[in-house]
Formats: structure tokens, C-alpha cells, sequence
């Protein structure tokens, strides 16, 4: 798909989610619509810096938590509105991503290295958040409840709905400014092969630092979101693995290093434990096994992700692209 | 334009550069031979920064480059190929070409672009939209080529370019070659194909177990009897002169 092309049928999606507040009156329908895009925005973020720049990382709960205790306790302990507290959260998941970046980046870890570093690193930060007061240790953090849009506390969901859609539209947005840039090109290149794209002149510290930045940026986003919208934090919410899963889960479902990829993995994982919470009643752990199950099956058949599996259903043409064969020059 | 002194380099017990010095002149196109393991592709790494040498200098341009990182020395205009090819596999061939170019132009439009012109160039007209890891051999190589060719260099390294090629395609791969040279760029490569170093260069240094061991015009390198025994091993040079003084 071209570019251009790409953004079009991007502006025509979030149009069409746009119309759910308006066509789903009931309140527990719209909140499958928020959490699924509060899902995507969470996988994009991921996808920028594991998918767009290859370095998987399992501890995307670190920004996440960052952002969401950076709103909580601005609200509590300073009472500094949470719509700053939104700007100041995802800037401080963007300052955490930059430390452990540095920390990483520049003595060249990768790989499975890169993943478990981050996987400790949020987990040190499960631990702080459970052992100083301010966080609320272990007891966690209650925001006090007052309903107001001032105050990033929605009478409805629908409010909530605009806040959500908007950020991920932005996350979106970036992702496709991405693909189409500088920044975007030197960073696949860095994916694919990090010594060539030195040998290119390519920076490759400055890129992943760029992109570890964004990516904790938008997951900060996320936590700030989810503190507001729950209005409750403790440190397994906050920095707990299930969020590191969740965020690796949605974009290797839908596809990682595709701009869609993440939208049809949130969609596909809210749909299958809706499902599941439909069929088999809301028995405790069986959404994480449902996930289990899936990130095998998809590992194993359609390791692309759903994103990849466009390419497969058009019939007639091949799924990769044309090869040499045939081809021979002289 | 390229000055190396004294440069070393050794791994463990093994010296992989022992105090090698070689100049490259600007323009025209300059090769290092030598048998397997002389130490040839250590030194293009220790020229463009992915090995840090153990002592020694290497200056561009007039310029200390010693020690700077692989992408700092490409901004100042020195690039290398790789001797296995490092296509960025899933990716297009326009968007491979495409880094290259981003090293000195901003805008993804013009990139793109300049990949277009510089993949006709190179003879990958044909093939921009296909996926790099799909390519052949000889459409990697010319890969590898043009990678280098669009980031505008003053001068590219090719580790081995003509490696794994058939004649024909030799044949074909040599006038691109010349027609960087054309076009201004300083090039020193390395090579086995001897064919494309007598007919390619115009000056050779031979590197043996990581010292120069000649240097000269390629036609009388290759007569001097100390790089035919590096190559051949020792006394072959002086059998070879009694067989030719035999039939004379």
C-alpha cells in the first residue's frame, strides 16, 4: 500500500470509530470500544520501538506505570490537575524510556539482553512503587472521585471514549509519520541489519534512543488513561508483567512493525475475551490462558500477524513479493 | 586522500595488522590483494571504525579518523560494502537504497528518488519493488553497490564485490565500477578475481599474515617474487623463473 493510501484508510477508520459514542447507547458496549482502543494505543507504543526498531522488550509496564503513578500522585500528594498530569506523564514514561535506553543502548545490548534488562528494570520499579509512602506502597492510590470533564473525570463513558480515541488517533498518526520518514527508514535499517546501517552513516544509538523515547512517550500515555479511567493504582497494576504481556501481546497478534497491526491484534484480543467471558463465564486466569493459546497458534501459523495475513487472503496474488525466479540476467 | 600509518591490531595471540602503512590517492582505483586470511577485511574494518586499532592512525582527507564510530566516518564521505552481503531482508530494494540516500537528504520523497536513479545506475532498474532478500547473488552485490553509491561518497570500500559472480556477470559488474571511478569517487577494494584487479586498478598493495608485503602496478605486483610465494608458498617464485628460462 502507498503511503498516501495508508493515511486515507487510517483517517477513514478512526472516522468510523468515531461514530461508536453515537450509535452505542449502552455503556458497557462503548467501554469493549475504550478498552480495545486503549489496548491499541498501548501496542502501538510497543510496535514503535519492538516492531519499527526491533528491540523487543518485556517490560513495557515500566512506562506504563510511570505515566500512571506520575498522574495519580501529582493529583494527590500536589493536587495538580490530571490534564497536566496527562502532559507531565507521558513526558516522565518518555525520561524513564531515555534512561533505560542509555543504560542499554549504548553498550550495545540486544536481543534477548535488551528484553530481560527491561523486563528487570520494571520490575525495580514494581518494587520502589511497593516500598516508598508517596506511591502509597502496597496499599496503592485512590484518586478521590470528582466528576468533571475539568478534571479528567468523565460523567460518561463517551467522554472518556474521546479522550482514548484521540490519543491513539495521535499514536497512529505518528506511526504513520513514521514509516514515511527519515527517522522511520534509519530505524528499520537498524532492525534489520544494525552494522549496515552503520556502515550507512546511520547512527544507531541516537535512532533507538528516538525511538525507546516515543514508545515509552505513548505508553505513559496509556497508564495516564488508565489511572483516570480506573481511578485506582497498586504497584502490580501499575508495573506488574500482565501490562509488558498485553503491550507485546497486541502488536505480535496483529502484526508488529505495521501500522494496522496494532488495531487488529487490540480488536482481536478484546474479542476473544469478551467471547470467553461470554462462553465460559468469568472464571478467574482463563483470559490468560485464551491468550496462551492464541500467541501460540499465531506464532506458529500466521507469524506475520493478522496485518500479514491480508497478503495471504488476496487471491491470486502471491503473499511475498514477486521473486527473482525466472528472471536470470547475464 | 587515505593515510594509514602503523596501524595494528591483534586478537588475542593472533596479529591480524602489524603495523601497516598505505596511502590511496585521490581518484582512480586502488586494490589490496592478498591470500585468505592476510588480514584484508580486519584492516577495512580498522579504516572504518568497526574495530578500534590497537596503535597507528588512520587520517581522511586530512583528518584524524582513528577510533570514531562506524557512522561518523561515513558522514565524512568514506563508505564500505560488507564481503557477505547485509541486504535489510523484507524490504524493498528502493528502500534499501533509500538509507543511503537519507545520509545526505532529509526529505523520504527525495530519498526515494535518488534511490530510483542511483538503482539505474547500478543495472537494478528493474527491480526496485522487489524484496531485497529475494535477490540474487549478483542482485545483492549490485546491492551493496548502490546502498553505498546513494549516500554521495568520496570514497567507497568494497570488500569483495566481484566474490561470487560468474564471468558474464563480472563482466557486467566491472563497467559500473568504472563508472564510479568516472563520476569522481575514490575506490579501494578489495579483490581475488585477479582478472578485475589487472583490468580495475592502478595501484596494488599486497597485505600477507596482516603486513604489506608489495605495492606497485598491478602488472608488476604480480611478478614480484615475494607476493607469488606468499600466494604459492616458498621457492615457488625461483621454480617458476627456471621453467620460464627452460622453455625460453
Amino acid at each position: 500500500m502507498k503511503s498516501t493510501n495508508k493515511l486515507l484508510v487510517l483517517i477513514v477508520v478512526f472516522g468510523l470509530i468515531a461514530l461508536a459514542p453515537l450509535l452505542i447507547t449502552q455503556e458497557s458496549l462503548l467501554n469493549i470500544v475504550i478498552m480495545t482502543l486503549y489496548a491499541a494505543l498501548l501496542g502501538q507504543a510497543w510496535n514503535i520501538l519492538g516492531g519499527y526498531g526491533g528491540q523487543v522488550s518485556f517490560g513495557h509496564a515500566a512506562y506504563f506505570g510511570t505515566g500512571a503513578y506520575t498522574v495519580a500522585v501529582l493529583q494527590i500528594q500536589f493536587g495538580i490537575n490530571p490534564w497536566i498530569g496527562l502532559a507531565v506523564g507521558g513526558f516522565a514514561a518518555s525520561a524513564v524510556g531515555a534512561f533505560i535506553g542509555f543504560c542499554t543502548f549504548r553498550y550495545g545490548l540486544r536481543g534477548s539482553y535488551f528484553a530481560l534488562v527491561t523486563l528487570a528494570f520494571a520490575e525495580v520499579l514494581r518494587i520502589l512503587s511497593n516500598s516508598v509512602d508517596f506511591t502509597g506502597a502496597g496499599v496503592g492510590l485512590l484518586i478521590p472521585l470528582e466528576r468533571s470533564a475539568a478534571n479528567f473525570q468523565f460523567l460518561t463513558k463517551a467522554g472518556f471514549f474521546w479522550v482514548i480515541w484521540a490519543m491513539t488517533f495521535a499514536a497512529f498518526l505518528t506511526v504513520w509519520k513514521i514509516g514515511n520518514s527519515r527517522f522511520g527508514a534509519q530505524l528499520m535499517a537498524v532492525r534489520d541489519n544494525e552494522d549496515a546501517a552503520r556502515a550507512l552513516g546511520v547512527d544507531a544509538f541516537r535512532v533507538k534512543m528516538g525511538a525507546i523515547m516515543l514508545s515509552g512517550f505513548f505508553a505513559g500515555l496509556a497508564g495516564v488513561f488508565y489511572a483516570q479511567y480506573f481511578l485506582y493504582l497498586d504497584p502490580y497494576i501499575a508495573y506488574g508483567a500482565a501490562i509488558s504481556v498485553e503491550s507485546l501481546l497486541v502488536p505480535i497478534i496483529g502484526g508488529m512493525g505495521t501500522l494496522f497491526g496494532p488495531l487488529l491484534g487490540a480488536a482481536a484480543l478484546h474479542g476473544l475475551s469478551e467471547l470467553s467471558r461470554a462462553v465460559i463465564g468469568d472464571a478467574p486466569g482463563i483470559s490468560l490462558v485464551l491468550y496462551g493459546v492464541l500467541l501460540v497458534i499465531m506464532v506458529l501459523f500466521v507469524p506475520r500477524g493478522l496485518a500479514g495475513l491480508s497478503s495471504h487472503l488476496r487471491v491470486g496474488k502471491p503473499a511475498t513479493p514477486k521473486t527473482e525466479e525466472g528472471k536470470g540476467h547475464a | 586522500m587515505l593515510e594509514i600509518n602503523g596501524l595494528c591490531k591483534s586478537f588475542g595471540g593472533l596479529q591480524a595488522s602489524q603495523s601497516v602503512t598505505l596511502t590511496v590517492s585521490q581518484g582512480g582505483i586502488t586494490s589490496l590483494i592478498g591470500p585468505n586470511g592476510a588480514g584484508k577485511t580486519t584492516l577495512f574494518a580498522l579504516i572504518t571504525g568497526f574495530h578500534t586499532p590497537d596503535s597507528g592512525t588512520v587520517r581522511f582527507l586530512g583528518e584524524d579518523i582513528t577510533g570514531l564510530p562506524p557512522e561518523a566516518i561515513a558522514k565524512r564521505g568514506m563508505i564500505r560494502t560488507f564481503q557477505t552481503v547485509q541486504p535489510f531482508a523484507g524490504q524493498t530494494v528502493r528502500e534499501n537504497i533509500a538509507v543511503g540516500a537519507h545520509l545526505k537528504i532529509r526529505g523520504r520523497t527525495e530519498a526515494l528518488a535518488k534511490a530510483e536513479t542511483v538503482a539505474g545506475l547500478v543495472g537494478l532498474g528493474d527491480r526496485l519493488d522487489m524484496d531485497a532478500g529475494s535477490l540474487t547473488v549478483s542482485g545483492r552485490k549490485r546491492l551493496e553497490v548502490a546502498r553505498a553509491l546513494a549516500t554521495d561518497p568520496k570514497m567507497i570500500l568494497f570488500d569483495e564485490v566481484l566474490a561470487g559472480l560468474n564471468p558474464s556477470e563480472i563482466r557486467d559488474v566491472i563497467p559500473v565500477i568504472n563508472a564510479i571511478r568516472d563520476a569522481g569517487v575514490t575506490i579501494l577494494l578489495i579483490e581475488h578475481v585477479m582478472q578485475a584487479v589487472m583490468s580495475l586498478s592502478d595501484y596494488t598493495w599486497v597485505l600477507n599474515q596482516g603486513a604489506i608485503i608489495a605495492e606497485g602496478p598491478p602488472r608488476e605486483v604480480v611478478s614480484n617474487p615475494g607476493v607469488i610465494e606468499a600466494y604459492l608458498g616458498k621457492g615457488m617464485a625461483e621454480r617458476i623463473a627456471k621453467r620460464e628460462a627452460a622453455s625460453a
